[in-house]
């Protein structure tokens, strides 16, 4: 293995961070810019939107089904399992919703982005597409990154939705509560401000899934095993960057909101 | 009014008159010194052979002619075109007149034969459905593969990814084609249909061409044969008029060009690199 000196390695960091940023500022830039390839973002709205949806609804059901259960022990000492609803409810909405869904859809598609970019590159075929007069920020990054902001919102509804269904389940089969007093709780305990926290993170973890797939896919260099290590990278990034940001975002949204002050 | 000096007026004719033009153009890659210093014009309807051995930075040179990459130092001109002063957007407006096939032929593998070759028109949307299938059939009918219209690149040979791949380049009829490697890694029946395609092309296109490859004899075909539109075929040309194809060698060695002339004089050379080179 070849070692590098400390400061090169920095210095490599420190340009990979500058690039990434320079990506994601001109795919925003290229959003306002035509041609608008409507049809590669319907695509691509397809393949990620669509295509994660198996996924994000058996992590939400499961993630609310074990919420439950784990949960019912500490609440049944308490002697308030009647809360079961409101805690999962909560949870879901706020947190493990927009996380979980937002690390799902990395796992998935952030690898996906990066291998399909990144064959595209070692295959010189985005030297071509440049080559024929295309922009390849406008026809490959920009569609990747409407769609995945776009529809994390969305897969990020649907798993809530599920896990409270996971939760349900929990309540009424093994707890035998009553599933209107769970839904009655689950519902009236949630505010706006609960609702806005969850729908905030889902574009920002979207804009980071596909920046860092376009970046990691783009940036492949040497051959398959190249395409490889970029698709792994990338998905680790990706993964790494959600977790970050949800503890700022959170905090930062705590902050903003009156009510968890 | 602007006075221009008798250098700048050179320099304009010649930027006018050439299809690309490179002056003093230098690039490293990791501290490794690719090209230094080197210039060179290629002629409206010119076909220029560029050799040397591998990483002697040919393809490179097709690379930075099309702005996919920018020198270190040096000017370049395309089609009267500044390319090292363009911005990318700039530059995707002059792509659209220059054709490239890719060594590997860089189609894109979601996409069919028809998608691979309208791209270009696909893109722009000026053309409609009917002339685009006119266009895309015809072009493709030039490289003889008019039956894969509907296959997608996977489902091809090597040579037919390469053949289809001209048909790509050469569909808007541009002015310069770029060729890199367009021969390597076939066989030699393969090779000579694809010589055969770059031969047709300039003789019934006229456009100036940047060729590069391993094989000699594919450059010294090019230059001693000529394309009989009656009999849709390669011919050689007949001893007297050997000279009246517009086609000129280029040898690249440590990232100089140590030759730029003729066939003619390439054969006379008493440089020994060259001597031992086309040996």
């Amino acid at each position: 293995m070849e070692l590098i000196s400390p400061s090169e390695f920095a210095k490599e960091k420190v340009l990979a961070v500058q690039e990434y940023c320079l990506l994601a500022a001109r795919s925003i830039g290229s959003l306002w810019q035509r041609p608008r390839y409507l049809r590669d973002i319907m695509i691509q709205c397809d393949l990620i939107g669509v295509g994660s949806l198996p996924i994000v609804i058996l992590t939400g059901f499961f993630t609310g089904f074990v919420f439950a259960l784990q949960s019912a022990n500490s609440l049944q000492r308490f002697g308030s399992l009647s809360l079961i609803g409101e805690l999962v409810s909560l949870s879901m909405v706020r947190e493990l919703g927009p996380v979980l869904t937002g690390l799902m859809v990395a796992g998935r598609n952030a690898s996906g982005i990066a291998s399909e970019l990144g064959s595209m590159m070692v295959t010189e075929q985005i030297d071509a597409m440049r080559a024929l007069g295309t922009n390849p920020m406008k026809k490959l990054i920009a569609p990747r990154i409407v769609a995945t902001v776009f529809m994390l919102i969305f897969l990020t509804i649907i798993s809530d939705l599920m896990g409270l269904f996971g939760g349900m389940v929990v309540a009424k089969v093994l707890l035998r509560l009553d599933v209107r007093e769970y839904w009655t709780t689950a519902w009236e305990s949630l505010v706006f401000d609960d609702v806005i926290m969850g729908l905030i993170k889902p574009p920002i973890f979207g804009f980071l899934i596909a920046t860092i797939g376009c970046f990691y896919g783009i940036n492949s260099r040497g051959g398959t095993q190249g395409v490889g290590r970029a698709t792994t990278q990338a998905v680790v990034a990706a993964s790494v960057l959600i977790l970050l940001t949800d503890a700022v975002v959170t905090r930062l949204l705590m902050l903003t909101f009156a009510g968890y002050r | 009014m602007e006075i221009s000096s008798p250098l700048v007026s050179a320099e304009r004719v010649l930027t006018a008159a050439s299809a690309i033009v490179f002056d003093n153009v230098s690039i490293a890659f990791q501290g490794h010194q690719v090209l230094d210093d080197i210039s060179f014009h290629l002629a409206q309807g010119e076909t220029k052979a560029l050799f040397g051995v591998a990483g002697s930075g040919k393809s490179i040179i097709l690379k930075l002619a099309l702005g996919l990459i920018k020198p270190d130092s040096g000017r370049i001109w395309v089609l009267g075109e500044e390319v090292t002063a363009l911005r990318e957007d700039e530059l995707f407006e002059l792509r659209r007149r220059i054709g490239m096939v890719f060594q590997e032929s860089a189609l894109f593998d979601s996409l069919t034969v028809r998608d691979n070759v309208a791209f270009r028109m696909l893109e722009e949307g000026k053309v409609g459905a009917g002339e685009l299938e006119r266009r895309v059939r015809k072009a493709l009918g030039f490289v003889e593969l008019e039956h894969t219209i509907d296959m997608f690149p996977g489902e091809l040979s090597g040579g037919m990814k390469r053949r289809v791949a001209i048909a790509r380049a050469m569909i808007n009829q541009p002015e310069v084609l770029l060729y890199d490697s367009p021969t390597g890694g076939l066989d030699p029946v393969t090779s000579t249909t694809i010589i055969e395609l770059l031969v047709k092309q300039r003789d019934v296109s006229r456009s100036g061409s940047l060729l590069v490859t391993h094989r000699l004899q594919d450059a010294f075909t090019m230059a001693s044969h000529y394309f009989d539109v009656t009999t849709n075929q390669m011919l050689p040309l007949p001893p007297g008029k050997r000279g009246q194809i517009s086609m000129s060698f280029l040898v690249l060695r440590d990232g100089h060009i140590i030759f730029d002339g003729s066939a003619h004089d390439l054969r006379q050379s008493r440089d020994e690199y060259i001597r031992e080179y086309i040996s």
